[in-house]
């Protein structure tokens, strides 16, 4: 009993809205929270098997060159040492997300300083440690290219990545108003809560492995790909994880060295990652410099835009930071050139971290359009209104929605944006104010899940989908909740393991509407076959609290099942919608900061972020969702910053001492409005992706803000004390 | 982390003599268990003195005896302190976390090591780490670093808050040697700069205990203490000031200032001081104070932003302490 929908036209129908349970949209607790707030929800690197040994990773010292050798002997004489590993199958990179098969392998070829090249295994993990920091390396070096800034780095620019209309250079001479300046801004680091961790242990001739993985259909064959053997030989389990933010979306080292070694040993190998380790050997953001070309005429509307970015990437990986993506659709303006370069250098792979593109890509945009409405002089959430696009200007399709405009409206209104005064101070700070606009490319991925109606009433909802923190467990439970009429604590949701249905996984903010439209569409179908057994039709059923009620007859769920569970598995799969239209979730920014007069020193106090991404599905987690965007924002505006040493490449701050997250004391009161909206192109729910959103210009609010208080434009991201001194009056 | 002998100390006379064999004084662990960790050190013996009677906070000779494990949080949060030396509690407070200030020790807290990210990475040569190896900093990443006091062999800073109040307020370090005997060193003396042994970083001889702090009769004069740094909390300072200035009118009667994040220890310029007593509260003098105070400032690229930085933070401090408009 099979639902597949393959999105070729938009629904209209609302289903959601004429349900009756009323569990959608409200802001359900998680039904996993008690397990995590009392420490026995099972992360990977606590599900510790009998007998299991411990490996832990040994990094190259060096940027590029060869291992010749090691000296294991040395190291297997200490106690408790079981084995020091080394090879052809051990990654050298993490996988990129929905990489589907092996990333770059082998340890005898550094690539760069950090690169994991042996592990070592012992009874004990500190035995492990103490072996894996002794262990002494014999290497040749090669000559490497460690900076971006280098002079022998090569540059790539894809001719895919490149595109031009019109003519820029005379849109730029016959503006009223132009902007051309250069932003540039760091690596950062994804920094989950979970290092990346995993537990093999082999059964036969069938690996075992629990791993702390953002998608598990792509792993279990990056796995198998990687080990050399059948993926239907891999059983995955990746049932709670902490934070992923995109490191996660494919294998790190950990779990192909844990896969190998528990074959070696005849025993369960755990291999986790120190903090350092998360640092330097899974994937960095790179840093970007990013120059934009602004024509306006003028009345401040766009006749021009030029972006052109440059990243940092290892040879031999084809992903780069997409910081473009939304470039070419946010505003109007009918002369354009955006285009990347690529450089090549030895140094961390470069990944998907916290919303790849947008959230480097559009901070840039919105400093740039901050500086065009300083220039213009009309006020900035004016001068965005004056530029939204009727269609998508670079290929002219029509949006599925746009609520950007309606973003701006209602975030100014509740920041109170117009009662805002200028050359405000307080004591020493300087009080400013900021805005920027939201953007996020939406899509979904292919997704299978299967939902069974016990006889008894209760409801087992199963996918391989994950839940990183997101609130997986509580949307999965509402939909189907929503739809059976079925009460939450009547429903179970099983996840991360890839013995279950398929889904798209965690990753680009696309989890929610593809894995809860294949809920939705499997619970579509039970509901379509209860309504078979009363001869009703489907429209004319209610189901609400266990009760199903048609033409003025109740009659209970259980009674309708029989003796055994109906079962239906709902598959959802992009169609013609993704490609027709443009869709993209909105949102805007503002700000309130204090810039100390003396020091240079910024402290956020206040901000308000309205967005809209079609139905929301939990009003909570939702929230929450934006909450952690705009604190990433927090750090990306005020302190994140992956240090790399240009001599080497390696990362410098690769703790949580020294790369500065924003603490409790950097996040002031953050508000969060959801707009009102349904987006048909999306999905079957009319859902979009929030789980990147709130960081998509961020930033830029609060740059933007510093210029306001200071006169001071930071465009070399994080606006750290020592950029914004020089600005500041003497004392 | 190396394997180790764990001892835990009956009395001081027992940490002493442990030590005096080569075991690593143990405390509060919230830096040396990091470091052993990462095998930046890798003692072959820790004798953990966590049990012994120095949690006391006593009156002494018109001043305070600080025990050397009296914890920071409970520091503090002492009335005494908090009364008669506002500076120490605003300073252990502007440090690290409520948990680790719940676990950090007094002398603990005097003795912990720099975060040079070179220090922290054992396959970086590191002078401090490894007498010799060469100083990865000095062409590297140096916005922690020193501007003042550093060597050709090490720029690293002194992390410590507590310190750089004490230092102001002439604090005096006791200490137990392995042969039993007590000595009081001012912590004016206790520090060392690093010129070519940057591995040694203060005067104790092995065997050597601190049991206390020893803090003079409440100085006379507003205190103060301001700490400059990248995050709102839990990040080292880049430039802090502890002041302490004794007015009478317009004229500055006594003055202390102490400085961290800029040089590899709490750092005291006597010169800057006397260029500050006896003169009129003006914006003339304060500048002058400065001026003297970072006249042999050695900066490196990242770390230049620390001169005109500790410059402001200077002046903005005796501006609010000599009760001159702040803003």
């Amino acid at each position: 009993m099979n639902a597949h929908l393959k999105m070729d036209k938009p629904d209209n129908r609302n289903r959601l809205d004429n349900m009756a349970q009323g569990l959608i949209h409200t802001g359900m607790d998680r039904p996993e929270g008690p397990l995590k707030v009392t420490g026995t929800a099972t992360y990977a690197h606590e599900d510790h098997q009998p007998g299991m040994l411990h490996g832990v990773l040994v990094r190259a010292t060096i940027a590029r060159g060869t291992l010749d050798s090691i000296d294991a002997a040395a190291i297997e004489k200490l106690p408790g040492i079981r084995k020091v590993m080394h090879g052809d199958k051990f990654l050298r990179n993490p996988a990129q997300g929905t990489a589907n098969e092996a990333p770059v392998q082998g340890s005898s070829e550094i690539y760069y300083l950090g690169q994991p090249v042996a592990l070592v295994v012992a009874e004990t993990f500190e035995q492990a440690r103490h072996g894996a920091q002794s262990l002494e390396l014999q290497v040749t070096a090669k000559s490497a290219v460690t900076s971006p800034d280098s002079d022998d780095a090569k540059v790539e620019t894809p001719d895919d990545q490149q595109s031009s209309m019109g003519d820029l250079d005379a849109a730029m001479k016959d503006a009223a108003y132009t902007v051309e300046e250069t932003y540039t801004t760091p690596g950062h680091t994804s920094a989950p809560m979970e290092p990346h961790a995993a537990i093999a242990w082999w059964e036969d001739d069938k690996l075992i492995l629990r791993s702390t993985s953002q998608m598990v259909k792509y792993n279990v064959n990056e796995v198998a790909d990687s080990v050399g053997i059948s993926a239907d030989d891999v059983h995955l389990m990746s049932p709670y994880v902490g934070g992923g933010f995109g490191s996660k979306l494919g294998i790190s080292p950990d779990a192909v060295a844990a896969a190998l070694a528990a074959r070696e040993l005849g025993a369960p190998v755990s291999v986790a990652m120190s903090r350092q380790q998360v640092f330097e050997s899974t994937m960095r953001r790179s840093e970007t410099v990013q120059h934009f070309r602004l024509a306006a005429d003028k009345d401040g509307k766009l006749t021009g835009i030029g972006h052109r970015a440059r990243v940092s990437q290892l040879p031999d990986e084809s992903f780069s930071e997409p910081v473009t993506q939304a470039t070419p659709f946010l505003y109007r303006g009918e002369n354009r050139e955006i285009g990347m370069e690529i450089v090549r250098i030895n140094s961390t792979c470069a990944g998907s971290v916290r919303a790849p593109g947008e959230a480097v890509g559009i901070t840039a945009l919105e400093i740039a359009m901050d500086e065009l409405a300083v220039k213009t002089g009309i006020d900035p959430v004016e001068l965005r209104k004056r530029n939204i696009p009727e269609k998508d200007p670079s290929d002219g399709r029509d949006f599925s929605s746009h609520t950007l405009a309606a973003a701006l409206d209602d975030g100014a209104e509740t920041f109170g944006w117009k009662d805002r005064t200028s050359g405000q101070t307080d004591g020493e700070w300087l009080i400013g104010y900021g805005m920027s606009s939201a953007v996020r490319v939406n899509m979904i991925g292919e997704s299978h899940a299967r939902v069974t109606l016990n006889p008894d009433g209760t409801v087992l909802i199963e996918t391989d989908m994950t839940d990183i923190g997101t609130g997986t467990y509580a949307i999965l439970t509402q939909i189907a909740g929503e739809m059976l009429g079925v009460s939450q604590d009547r429903i179970e949701t099983r996840l991360g393991d890839s013995n279950l249905p398929k889904s798209a996984g965690s990753g680009g903010s696309w989890g929610a509407s593809s894995a809860g439209s294949s809920v939705f569409l499997a619970c579509e179908k039970l509901r379509q076959e209860i309504a078979k057994k009363l001869g009703c039709d489907e429209a004319d059923l209610t189901l609400r609290d266990g009760t199903a009620t048609a033409a003025n007859k109740q009659t209970p769920l259980s009674d309708l099942v029989g003796g055994s569970p109906m079962e239906s598995t709902g598959v959802i799969e992009p169609g013609k919608t993704m490609k027709e239209v443009r869709q993209a979730t909105f949102g805007a920014f503002f700000c309130e900061v204090g810039v100390n007069r003396v020091t240079g020193e910024t402290r956020l106090r206040r901000m308000h972020g309205s967005f809209a991404a079609g139905r929301i599905l939990n009003a909570k987690t939702a929230r929450s969702q934006c909450l952690g965007g705009m604190t990433f924002g927090i750090g990306m505006a005020l302190t994140e910053e992956l240090i790399h040493d240009a001599r080497d490449g390696h990362i410098v701050n690769r703790d949580l001492g020294e790369y500065h997250i924003p603490v409790n004391a950097d996040v002031p009161q953050l508000t969060v409005n959801f707009l009102e909206e349904r987006d048909p192109y999306a999905n079957p729910m009319q859902s979009k992706g929030i789980g990147e959103l709130g960081i998509c210009g961020a930033a830029a609010c609060i740059l933007n803000a510093i210029h306001d208080a200071t006169g001071v434009r930071v465009r070399d991201l994080p606006a750290t004390m020592d950029k914004v001194l020089p600005g500041l009056p003497d004392l | 982390m190396k394997p180790f002998d764990y001892i835990r100390a009956e009395d001081t006379g027992h940490a002493t003599s442990a030590a005096g064999q080569g075991a690593t004084i143990i405390a509060g662990g919230t830096n040396l268990l990091d470091l052993m960790k990462l095998e930046v050190l890798q003692p072959d013996a820790l004798i953990d003195i966590n049990r012994l009677d120095l949690k006391q906070i006593t009156e002494a000779d018109g001043g305070l005896r600080i025990g050397a494990l009296v914890t920071n949080s409970d520091l503090a949060a002492d009335m005494r302190v908090r009364t008669d030396y506002p500076v120490l509690s605003e300073a252990l407070l502007a440090g690290a976390s409520g948990q680790l200030r719940n676990k950090a020790t007094t002398a603990g807290n005097l003795l912990q090591r720099t975060r040079c990210y070179y220090f922290y990475d054992t396959a970086m040569p590191c002078n401090k780490r490894e007498p010799g190896t060469g100083c990865q900093a000095m062409e590297g990443a140096t916005r922690l670093h020193a501007i003042l006091g550093g060597s050709d062999q090490c720029i690293a800073t002194h992390p410590s808050d507590m310190a750089v109040a004490m230092r102001a307020l002439a604090a005096v370090v006791e200490i137990e040697a392995a042969n039993g005997e007590t000595r009081h060193v001012p912590l004016s003396d206790f520090y060392l700069l690093p010129g070519d042994t940057p591995h040694i970083e203060n005067v104790l001889r092995k065997g050597d205990l601190i049991t206390a702090v020893i803090l003079p009769a409440a100085p006379k004069g507003a205190q103060t203490y301001r700490k400059v740094r990248d995050r709102a909390s839990y990040a080292f300072a880049m430039v802090s000031v502890a002041a302490r200035i004794e007015m009478d009118g317009d004229t500055v009667k006594d003055a202390a200032l102490a400085f961290g994040g800029i040089a590899p220890q709490p750092w005291r310029d006597a010169d800057a001081e006397n260029a500050l007593i006896g003169k009129p509260a003006t914006k003339e003098t304060f500048n002058a104070v400065a001026d003297i105070l970072l006249k042999n400032a050695d900066p490196k690229k990242d770390n230049a932003f620390k001169v005109p930085l500790a410059r402001r933070t200077l002046i903005a401090t005796l501006n609010e302490l000599c009760g001159k408009d702040v803003a």
